[in-house]
């Protein structure tokens, strides 16, 4: 069967410009398919942390004259206590509140005299509580008190995260259609620069699906091939930038966690796919154009 | 001696033209031909340059199909063919061109073997030995084309042609590269092939050639004049 087969791949001459053509576009298309990967799992990563670090939680802030200001602190943890859904409330103390604050005005911040409010931090329970109920519930008790749920924070990070993943798997079938359209037009060349090749194959009665499968053979292992090393080129690429503790920020997290390591290297098996699909459609098409 | 492998017998019709015609950009270069091609039949095809005789051969092997009329190779309406079915008739026809093509990388033996390749027909070495043999090309198995000479090439095309043991063989000016000598002794291959029982139309200008094969068997000369096909001098 193997000897069938390699003596059936023989039939096209084993080298050219076109085939060349088809390893190098797998093998860039696919390098850049891994860093659109990474961008998508990296957001999709992102969101949820975003997601998950607001999620359940709310701050509370009172802004009132330093005479009320513990007792409507009180007032808003009396309420707290009696409202569902809160599994905990504490208020900051000067010293967490001067931590918040360390990063904008440095550590030799004189808190007693800024006129700051007082944050209470507040821990949802899993059930969850009810917002508009405890925010007119606190207008009665503490009207200096303003219930932050951070949705407003939330929804927006959560919405360009999730556009940003969007937009990496975008780039992933956009690079997909590049590398199909590509391997068309070299697998069209080949057939063209085979014209004698075919020609001769019909003569002794070749059937087009012969043929074609002898092309087809051809350019999807050689796409596989240049894809493999694309992603293996990617994946080093993606794996020395620099970590994300290191400087915190977002692109520092671009890259694969866990088993997402393997992930690039489904892609040469897509770009097999593709180029198998792509000198399909293009040998049938232009072989039923010869006679 | 041919080996025996390569031998079968045709019961069927093998070509039959029934008025008609081929007509390209506008000219009509063939017309009103009606002709049977009988099984084990010996034909020699004449006529001038341009007066269609490879538009003729490329009927018989259905790379072209007639605008009129009807052919039928094998019992079969070449029109109603699918392209697969065309090319399972080629497998029952061998064709040798003047300027024979090989796939030139690929050595000769592969060359030769291409139609049981293209067929998924293993092809036996020694069966293959035997027919590189007969043709006297017995020591280029491993030649490549391009260093084969032209009397090689034809030799080397007749191989590959009769490889499968078509019902039909044609031949479109094989010795129009080939010296006196040569050619006979492409003749001699052909000439035994047909004792065989294989149907042999041989294009040609080569009026020696016809004489020389007429003298060894019952060869009819058909000749294409006017774009009409006609039985040449004393066959008329």
């Amino acid at each position: 069967m193997i000897s069938a087969r390699s003596q059936n791949d023989r039939v096209v001459p084993p080298s050219g410009a076109p085939a060349t053509l088809t390893s190098f576009t797998a093998g860039a298309m696919t390098f850049l398919a891994v860093f659109a990967l990474a961008l998508s799992l990296a957001s999709g990563r992102l969101a949820e942390r975003w997601a998950s670090a607001l999620d359940r939680t709310a701050t509370i802030r009172i802004s009132a004259p330093d005479d009320q200001i513990a007792r409507q602190t009180k007032a808003v943890l009396d309420v707290l206590a009696t409202t569902p859904g809160i599994e905990s409330a504490r208020a900051q103390s000067p010293d967490e509140q001067r931590k918040l604050l360390e990063p904008w005005f440095g550590p030799d911040l004189p808190l007693t005299d800024l006129p700051l409010p007082q944050l209470i931090e507040v821990i949802e329970a899993p059930e969850g509580y009810d917002s508009e109920g405890l925010k007119q519930r606190l207008a009665a008790e503490a009207p200096g008190a303003v219930l932050d749920d951070h949705t407003r924070w939330r929804k927006p990070m959560a919405e360009a995260a999730s556009r940003l993943r969007l937009l990496g798997y975008l780039s992933i079938l956009l690079i997909g259609a590049a590398m199909a359209a590509m391997i068309t037009l070299a697998a069209n060349a080949a057939l063209s620069a085979n014209a004698q090749v075919i020609k001769v194959l019909r003569l002794v009665g070749a059937k087009d699906s012969y043929i074609a499968r002898a092309f087809v053979r051809r350019f999807t292992l050689r796409a596989a091939a240049g894809s493999a090393v694309g992603a293996l080129a990617g994946t080093i690429g993606v794996a020395l930038l620099p970590a994300q503790d290191a400087a915190g920020g977002f692109l520092t997290g671009l890259g694969f966690t866990g088993a997402g390591w393997l992930l690039p290297f489904t892609l040469p098996l897509l770009a097999g796919a593709v180029a198998f699909v792509a000198t399909r459609v293009a040998a049938f098409t232009t072989l039923r154009r010869l006679t | 001696m041919l080996p025996l492998v390569w031998v079968t017998w045709q019961a069927c019709e093998v070509i039959s033209f029934e008025n008609a015609a081929y007509s390209y950009g506008g000219g009509e270069l063939l017309s009103d031909i009606s002709l049977r091609l009988a099984p084990g039949s010996f034909h020699f095809l004449t006529g001038p340059s341009g007066s269609g005789k490879s538009t003729f051969l490329k009927l018989c092997y259905a790379e072209l199909a007639p605008t009129a009329g009807r052919l039928t190779l094998f019992d079969r309406d070449v029109r109603s063919l699918t392209r697969d079915e065309v090319a399972l008739t080629r497998r029952r026809i061998g064709v040798v061109h003047q300027d024979c093509q090989f796939l030139d990388h690929l050595p000769l033996a592969a060359n030769v073997a291409l139609p049981l390749t293209v067929a998924g027909r293993p092809s036996v070495a020694a069966d293959l030995s035997d027919l590189l043999g007969w043709v006297g090309l017995g020591q280029l198995a491993e030649a490549k084309p391009p260093s084969l000479s032209g009397g090689e090439r034809q030799r080397a095309a007749l191989a590959r042609a009769i490889i499968m043991g078509p019902d039909v063989i044609l031949a479109d000016e094989p010795t129009g590269n080939l010296d006196w000598e040569m050619s006979l002794r492409l003749l001699t291959l052909l000439v035994e092939l047909n004792r065989m029982g294989k149907t042999i139309l041989v294009a040609t200008h080569d009026l020696n050639l016809i004489r020389q094969a007429k003298s060894q068997l019952a060869a009819r000369v058909l000749r294409i004049s006017k774009r009409r096909i006609q039985l040449a001098g004393a066959d008329l």
